[in-house]
């Protein structure tokens, strides 16, 4: 049995071939094997399901496809960490919104997967468990905060997965291990039970083979939870998406977000990147697109905002680690103070730390205008932008990432760098409108095109076995298409029609 | 307006990444002091770029969606036995979550 | 919040001195209050957690009010309509669109590491209630209980505490006035009546004891006659009447010494210990608290729509100066006693229910109330409900409505009562089976009248000769004889008539 799309999964269940008991089986296997293999495996997983059925398994359209969860999405009696040493074996008493969405779906608990800490990072390199390899090459980055995820599902560890965005931890991760994510308008998934980084700007979404499944896990997930005050009815049914051309949709181009320049040279988009997405818009036109440039002139800002805004809010929402009621707390304090500043030292990793600090300060005293109010002030103009730039196309595109998987270690040493991974997705973040990211072709790493496949031509992307042979075929590059509020119908038709004319869907890596 | 308002982009000194960690309640060693100022310097450099936009007439964005809050009926809904909430305590005392007394 | 108590040296202890010692200007109190009202809404303020009154610790909690990984926190909408009804009861301006705001630090009775609280977009802004103007109305959460060492025989080690999470994310309405109060008796008055009026709402049991009512003085001093503000102190948590009065008095003399003796007033925050009278300072461990507020991103904001507005205003039960104003201008009550029975609303409705009895003969309403708030309230005791007492207001109305009647006089009227509060019961039967009956009216009366007169031949002679007050030992008599059940003006009446007058 070779790994299967979620879709394929349910009508083989469904024409009676293969049975959830045995597809739960084959995965848990995998995933098994994986996280068994320690050093010698990919590392996606921080649990995996014990059982060979999952014993709360309901029946439903989802048919019992096992699905992955990243670890910051509690489930009940599970282990739910959030990449954190915090919250080393923490099992919460309640299950998130959306998974228990999904498993009243028909969907079943296969597995928890590693993330950055607290979802902060672009690597997953920031997990108090180990850093996630790329099945790629494993020397790489898949990138993050859901890089577990992504890899389980590149890897056909899992057939899709459940990971969440903040400022591009679907996207990111999905563009750099080939395959697709998308983050949904704010609003639309309930956050309920997603333990959170930064709560203004955290939402819930599927890491899938190819955008039939993400529409398909899309449709379970949305709509209001009387327990989250922030999550909205969505106002129509999420739709299979059968699109095969593009004709008469505009799609814009943002010159911000093509080719930084300037003070955001940093950002610059590398050769081989930006070949695959040239080749993207070419093939649009052919697709029957119109193409135009548009201008998102304070999207270049957006990821100061958000270094104001996501770390402000962490440092008030990770204010409850404090060794109480859960999790890890220091031995041997002498007082109050002691037991907090300790336990919070030993239990948070240097990138929660950095982040918790720049926050408390942007939110201090004297400083809060200037830092806080300033980067609110700067989403307003953001958010702008994209309304002005919706009068006048339907979609926007640009590369989700600056560059392919990067190799482990590459960032780690300054901060900055890795902030700027996250430079074409944050815009849309700040904004809560959704984006999609889907593969768009193979590129050398820091060269021009390598082996990319373009047009309807099936494209073969073979074995991530590591090594340096790997490179000179090419890693995945993410094209992002974002729309406005609540337009993932349309978004996820354009992404559909895309993926038929490249052709990259059976191109997933495999352990 | 309600703050003493600073300039954006200061760099932040040893004093203040104390001050700062006192007030996230995080013990910071001596080593990882120096790099931490460093870094954040270094990020609030970067962060500082916003400064140059004109952003004084422009209203500050908390939500992007824009609805007012849903309320919840005041119906009860059931709280956990108490074995459930005091199960993943990292201490325990009688019936209740063992701190250290803030007293102490 | 990590803080030490430290007494403060000087002026500890209240000395009651009023007044200053007349060197250099007089000196001005300036009292400002913040008052914390548990709202009674069935379930938390962010979850569906039921309040808990005395239930065994940790079993009323849930995964948002423990602030476990991954909740959220969802408003209840009662707790907005009791805020509401407040802002309405205090004539505030009512926030069509308001905010909430973390309000962020650590302790371990706050399990989120914030309290949802509001700051600068508040439900409420303005008002006044009597004599004192309002600042604003919030709504916010209260925390955990945090049980010390000493307080619980479970709990061992001399350093430790032990939080019970039962309170924690009750929703509370924080009061702000302004700083309008210049005496302890005023501020503890004022907020007799801010009690009054928040019970009659209904939105509240107001019970200081209990902390359902909770309130902390900002207290300044000021030269006389200026409007300067002076430094000023918090005084935490007073859970009387009493110990308000006496804890802001204590501290105004505190600040009269300090600032009599040529130093300055620090700004701080103050405990006040009713055992001792000391006043001690709660001085932070650390710098100066930064609560870093920010927009709670967990919740939007608050809108006050039209229906919430009309809903608010259809459950406003009539307020005290409202109501003493109705029983003086509807029941022609003299305005004390209006006062006296608006202002505590267990009287004002013992009071109505006894008026709505239907008895016959009638009790006139001013009667009625002298009853209440004379015979009866002395001989139940002055904190008491009358409802809690074995007279039933239907028994009472029938009481005041057989003396206005004269069917008995003042004096069997009281022995009735008296009766009605030991066992209970019906007037009527009472004075039946006491043999109470007034002697009116007929044969019986003229003729115990006419002895006295023939009894009393000098008296009779005087009264008729001019000297009203000359009828004493006549009427005495005619009393001794009917042990007090004469009409007194009967008798009058009955002896003028006899002796032609
Ligand atoms: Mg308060
Ligand atoms: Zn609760």
């Amino acid at each position: 049995m070779l790994p299967l799309s979620a879709a394929q999964a349910i009508a083989a269940i469904e024409a009676g071939e293969l049975s959830a008991r045995e597809l739960f089986a084959f995965y848990r296997e995998r995933a098994q094997a994986d996280a068994a293999a320690n050093g010698d495996g990919l590392n996606c997983f921080t649990w995996v399901s014990e059982e060979d059925q999952d014993p709360t398994i309901a029946g439903g359209p989802l048919a019992g496809v096992p699905l992955a969860v990243k670890d910051l999405f509690c489930a009940e009696g599970v282990p739910s960490q959030s990449g954190s040493r915090i919250l080393e074996g923490y099992r919460p008493p309640y299950t998130a919104t959306s998974v228990a969405r999904l498993k009243d779906a028909g969907a079943t608990l296969l597995a928890k997967t590693n993330q950055d800490e607290f979802a902060m990072g672009s690597s997953t390199e920031n997990s108090a468990y180990g850093p996630t390899l790329n099945p790629w090459d494993r020397t790489r980055v898949p990138g993050g905060s859901s890089g577990g995820s992504a890899a389980a599902v590149a890897a056909g560890l899992a057939p899709w997965a459940l990971g969440t965005d903040t400022g591009g931890s679907i996207r990111q991760p999905a563009a750099l291990c080939g395959i697709v994510g998308l983050k949904p308008t704010y609003g639309a998934v309930s956050r309920y039970g997603m333990i959170a980084f930064a709560s203004s700007l955290d939402q819930a979404g599927p890491l899938t083979r190819d955008v039939t499944d993400a529409a398909l896990m899309f449709e379970r997930m949305v709509g209001h939870d009387p327990c989250d005050a922030t999550s909205l009815q969505f106002p129509e049914p999420i739709g299979k998406p059968t699109a095969e051309r593009l004709d008469g949709i505009r799609l814009g181009v943002p010159a911000e977000l093509r080719a930084p320049a300037g003070d955001f040279a940093d950002a610059e988009v590398e050769p081989g990147v930006r070949d695959a997405f040239e080749r993207a818009l070419k093939l649009a036109e052919e697709l029957g697109a119109s193409v135009h440039e548009i201008s998102l002139p304070h999207a270049p800002h957006a990821l100061s905002a958000y270094y104001v805004l996501a770390p402000s809010e962490a440092s008030s929402n990770l204010a409850r680690f404090d060794g109480v009621r859960y999790g890890m707390r220091a031995p041997g304090a002498t007082d109050l103070l002691d037991m907090y500043t300790r336990t919070r030292h030993d239990g948070f990793g240097a990138e929660v730390k950095r982040r918790i600090m720049l926050g408390t300060y942007a939110l201090s005293s004297g400083y809060y205008d200037a830092y806080y109010g300033s980067a609110q002030r700067v989403r307003t103009k953001i958010a702008e932008d994209f309304k002005t730039a919706f009068d006048s196309v339907d979609l926007i595109l640009t590369p989700t990432s600056a560059n392919v998987a990067f190799g482990l270690g590459e960032k780690t040493a300054n901060p900055w760098s890795m902030y700027l991974s996250d430079y074409f997705t944050v815009p849309m973040s700040l904004a809560g409108i959704p984006a999609i990211s889907i593969p768009c072709g193979l590129a050398v790493p820091g060269q021009g095109a390598g082996a990319t496949q373009s047009g309807g031509e099936r494209g073969s992307s073979g074995q991530p076995d590591g090594g340096s042979s790997r490179q000179s075929l090419g890693l995945p590059v993410g094209l992002q298409i974002a729309g406005p509020a609540f337009s993932e119908n349309r978004l996820l038709d354009a992404a559909h029609a895309f993926e038929q004319a490249l052709g990259f869907a059976e191109g997933a890596a495999r352990a | 307006m309600r703050r003493a308002a600073h300039r954006i982009g200061a760099v932040i000194d040893r004093e203040e990444v104390l001050h700062v960690a006192r007030l996230a309640r995080l013990a910071l060693s001596e080593e990882e002091l120096e790099p931490m100022a460093r870094e954040l310097s270094a990020v609030l450099d970067h962060i500082a770029k916003i400064s140059e936009l004109s952003l004084e007439d422009v209203p500050p964005t908390s939500h992007v969606v824009e609805l007012t809050g849903a309320l919840r009926p005041d119906e009860p809904r059931p709280s956990f036995p108490r074995e459930v909430a005091l199960e993943q305590a990292p201490a325990v005392g009688g019936d209740g979550f063992l701190v250290p007394s803030p007293q102490a | 919040m990590p803080e030490d108590a430290t007494t403060l040296s000087g002026g500890a202890a209240a000395s009651g001195r009023p007044g200053s010692n007349g060197a250099g200007p007089a000196l001005e109190p300036v009292i400002g209050l913040e008052i914390h009202v548990q709202l009674a809404t069935r379930t938390k303020m962010f979850c569906g957690c039921e309040l808990s009154f005395g239930e065994p610790p940790n079993t009323r909690t849930c995964a948002v009010c423990l602030g476990l990984p991954g909740s959220l926190p969802v408003a209840n909408a009662k707790a907005v309509h009791f805020g509401l009804m407040i802002g309405l009861a205090l004539g505030s301006e009512l926030a069509p669109r308001s905010i909430f705001h973390r309000k962020n630090y650590f302790y371990p009775d706050l399990p989120k590491g914030y309290q949802i609280s509001q700051f600068d977009e508040p439900l409420c802004l303005g008002g006044r209630l009597g004599d004192v103007r309002i600042h604003r109305v919030h709504l916010e959460e209260d925390a955990a209980k945090l049980i010390h060492e000493g307080e619980s025989g479970r709990i061992h080690g001399s350093d430790a505490s032990v939080v019970d999470f039962n309170r924690g994310g009750t929703p509370l309405a924080e009061i702000v006035t302004e700083p309008d109060i210049r005496t302890a008796e005023q501020a503890s008055e004022w907020l007799k009546l801010l009690r009054v009026t928040l019970r009659q709402l209904g939105v509240s049991d107001v019970n200081m004891e209990e902390g359902s009512l909770r309130c902390d003085a900002n207290i300044s001093l000021r030269p006389a006659g200026t409007d300067t503000l002076g430094v000023k102190t918090e005084l935490k948590n007073m859970n009387s009447f009493r110990f308000i009065e006496r804890g802001i008095k204590a501290e105004i003399e505190r600040q009269r010494k300090v600032i009599e003796g040529g130093r300055e007033v620090t700004q701080e925050t103050l405990h006040y210990d009713p055992a001792s009278g000391a006043i001690s300072s709660l001085r932070s461990k650390e710098e100066a608290h930064d609560y870093r507020y920010f927009p709670e991103p967990d919740l939007l904001p608050v809108a006050i729509d039209e229906q919430m507005l009309a809903a608010a205003r259809e459950a406003m039960s009539e307020l005290p100066a409202e109501r003493a104003q109705r029983f003086e201008a509807e029941l022609e009550l003299s305005s004390d006693s209006a006062q006296q029975l608006a202002y505590r609303s267990e009287l004002g409705d013992y009071f109505e229910a006894a008026l709505a009895a239907a008895v016959d003969p009638p009790a006139p309403a001013q009667a009625l109330a002298n009853w209440v708030s004379g015979d009866l309230l002395a001989r139940l005791g002055d904190g008491e409900d009358p409802v809690a007492s074995r007279v039933e207001p239907a028994a009472l109305a029938a009481l005041v409505g057989l003396v206005a009647a004269k069917q008995i006089s003042v004096g069997a009227g009281r022995q009735v009562l008296d009766k009605l509060i030991a066992e209970g019961g019906d007037p009527a039967a009472i004075v039946e089976a006491e043999g109470l009956a007034a002697i009116g009216g007929g044969d019986e009366l003229a003729e115990i009248v006419a002895a006295a007169l023939a009894a009393n031949l000098d008296a009779a002679e005087r009264v008729r000769g001019g000297n009203a007050k000359a009828i004493g030992p006549i009427v005495g008599a005619v009393m001794r004889e009917t042990k007090g059940r004469a009409d007194g003006g009967e008798v009058t009446r009955l002896v003028n008539e006899q002796l032609g007058i």
